[in-house]
């Protein structure tokens, strides 16, 4: 943990079913999960797939609603988007294709109600940070995919929410674009002191990247274990071969291992029904 | 020797016409067709050419341009708010949008004689015609077009703060709008076809008007300048709306 142990994120009792008591399709998705998220840390979701960790991000980011529980941010409950204190980077690529990546950037700020004279400095600003400058007129499918989720991530930079919430934003890289990315992400996480959440399905990435890591069951998801990385912010590339890192893999794919196989077990049985 | 792709495909296109012609031209030599049911290139260019200096087009021009940019302003207006009604909720869409479809496949053309009845052989006629034809394209592909926005696009922008109004703006339109284009352009297109058609089975005054009568008076060469000059028109009406169509959509590539 970065600077303190306050409390952000209070994750109290939180759980997700679809469809109704009793109905026997009734999928119960999050079982009642309770965590909480320090100021300026990086909490990384892991778990097998299906395991609700996306469903866990969007109630924290008030995009779902939980049929159990509740979510609070700085002490208020979460009943819907909270676009002052939160900002998203998608998996999918949701930069609108019609304007320029600059553009995009600006209007995520005319969105969140940033006042028009800010726009041009900021959307700048953080295209720098991401390493994007030469491409703001740019137009989304004119960059390469791990440029398209740098401009993503810059588009939520450019809101300065307090909390980031990130789901699987480079799962549709490759992996030497994504180790490369999730470098960057750490030195340049490491002077925002922002509060992160970070839906992976890596266990390397989620090691590299993650203050602690948040180990789900297979569904109905729960938290299992939360595992800490003792290491400082920026991350270099020096520590992914480092011999803690590969420790700390092999505990997480223990942890993981059982509850990928039931959750495989668990998919061929509803497929044979 | 090598020639750039589009280069080779334009002297290929540009050939196929000269073939047209010189088709056209061999047909007409001495042996050939009679020049009152075939006329030659040669004097056709002519009076094309006289009937641009002359100007004795530009009413019956005007006449059908008019009834055109009417039919299709209405048809535009009508389709897109219609269209937005109807993509508001899925249900509506499951009502109606199977509707127009099938409403759709009717041959408009059959109406004709009703909207004679109705609004009489002047432009409001043909105006009605041209209206009922292109609305059709607009309204489906509105349809369409609204109610298949990517869900990520709404919940992202929903995720940053955006108003139902921001939504609409600055997410709905814009991922609908080359597909509403695309049916705007239809419409634009065969509204003008219709339009022609209609003044050719019943008007008092336009381009098909005038292409019939010359038939009649069995002045078929001065038909074939007509004729020509319809052609003129509709490949810069083509070639107009596609360009606007594809600047429409110029971020897609």
């Amino acid at each position: 943990m970065v600077n303190s142990t306050e409390v952000v994120i209070r994750i109290e009792g939180v759980g997700q079913a679809f469809g109704e008591v009793g109905d026997p399709r009734r999928v119960v998705a999050l079982e009642s999960t309770s965590f909480e998220i320090a100021r300026g840390e990086l909490l990384c979701l892991i778990g097998p797939s299906g395991c609700g960790k996306s469903t866990l991000l969007n109630i924290i980011g008030g995009l779902a609603t939980p049929t159990m529980g509740r979510v609070t941010i700085d002490g208020q409950p979460v009943r819907g988007p909270s676009p002052q204190k939160v900002a998203y980077v998608f998996q999918d690529n949701t930069l609108f294709p019609w304007r320029t990546v600059v553009d995009n950037v600006k209007l995520g700020m005319a969105f969140q109600g940033v006042p028009k004279a800010e726009h041009d400095d900021r959307a700048h600003e953080s295209l720098k940070a991401v390493g994007l400058s030469e491409f703001a007129h740019h137009y989304p499918a004119q960059l390469s995919g791990g440029m398209r989720q740098r401009a993503q991530l810059a588009r939520a930079l450019g809101l300065r929410t307090e909390i980031l919430l990130m789901d699987e934003p480079f799962a549709a890289l490759d992996e030497q674009t994504r180790l490369l990315l999730g470098e960057d992400l750490s030195a340049l996480l490491a002077t925002t002191a922002k509060t992160i959440v970070f839906v992976t399905h890596s266990l390397v990435e989620a090691v590299f990247l993650a203050d602690r890591v948040a180990v789900l069951t297979a569904r109905p998801g729960k938290v299992k274990k939360i595992i800490d990385v003792d290491e400082g912010h920026p991350r270099k590339s020096t520590f992914m071969t480092s011999p803690k890192l590969s420790a700390l893999r092999n505990e997480l794919y223990e942890l993981l291992h059982d509850e990928i196989r039931k959750t495989i077990t668990l998919g061929e049985a509803e497929a044979s029904t | 020797m090598t020639f750039p792709l589009r280069l080779r495909l334009l002297l290929i296109q540009l050939g196929v016409l000269l073939a047209v012609l010189a088709t056209w031209y061999a047909a007409t030599l001495p042996g050939g067709i009679n020049h009152l049911l075939l006329p030659a290139p040669a004097p056709v260019f002519k009076d094309f050419g006289v009937l641009l200096t002359t100007g004795s087009i530009w009413p019956d021009l005007f006449v059908t341009v008019f009834e055109w940019i009417v039919a299709f302003a209405i048809a535009a207006v009508a389709g897109s708010v219609i269209g937005y009604l109807v993509s508001l909720t899925p249900y509506t869409v499951e009502v109606f949008d199977p509707l127009f479809a099938g409403l759709y496949s009717i041959p408009a053309i059959l109406l004709f004689p009703l909207y004679l009845l109705f609004f009489g052989l002047g432009p409001a006629s043909k105006i009605a015609l041209g209206t009922t034809i292109a609305f059709f394209p607009i309204v489906l592909n509105t349809i369409a077009g609204l109610s298949c926005v990517d869900r990520a696009y709404i919940t992202a922008a929903r995720s940053m703060g955006a108003n139902g109004l921001q939504l609409f703006w600055s997410v709905m339109l814009p991922a609908a709008f080359p597909v509403i284009l695309t049916g705007a352009r239809l419409g634009g297109v065969i509204a003008f076809l219709a339009i022609l058609g209609g003044e050719t089975i019943s008007s008092l005054a336009g381009l098909g008007h005038r292409i019939v009568s010359l038939a009649e008076n069995m002045d078929t060469e001065q038909m074939f300048a007509n004729i020509l000059f319809a052609v003129v028109l509709a490949v810069i009406i083509n070639v107009t709306v596609s360009f606007a169509e594809s600047r429409g959509k110029r971020w897609a590539h």
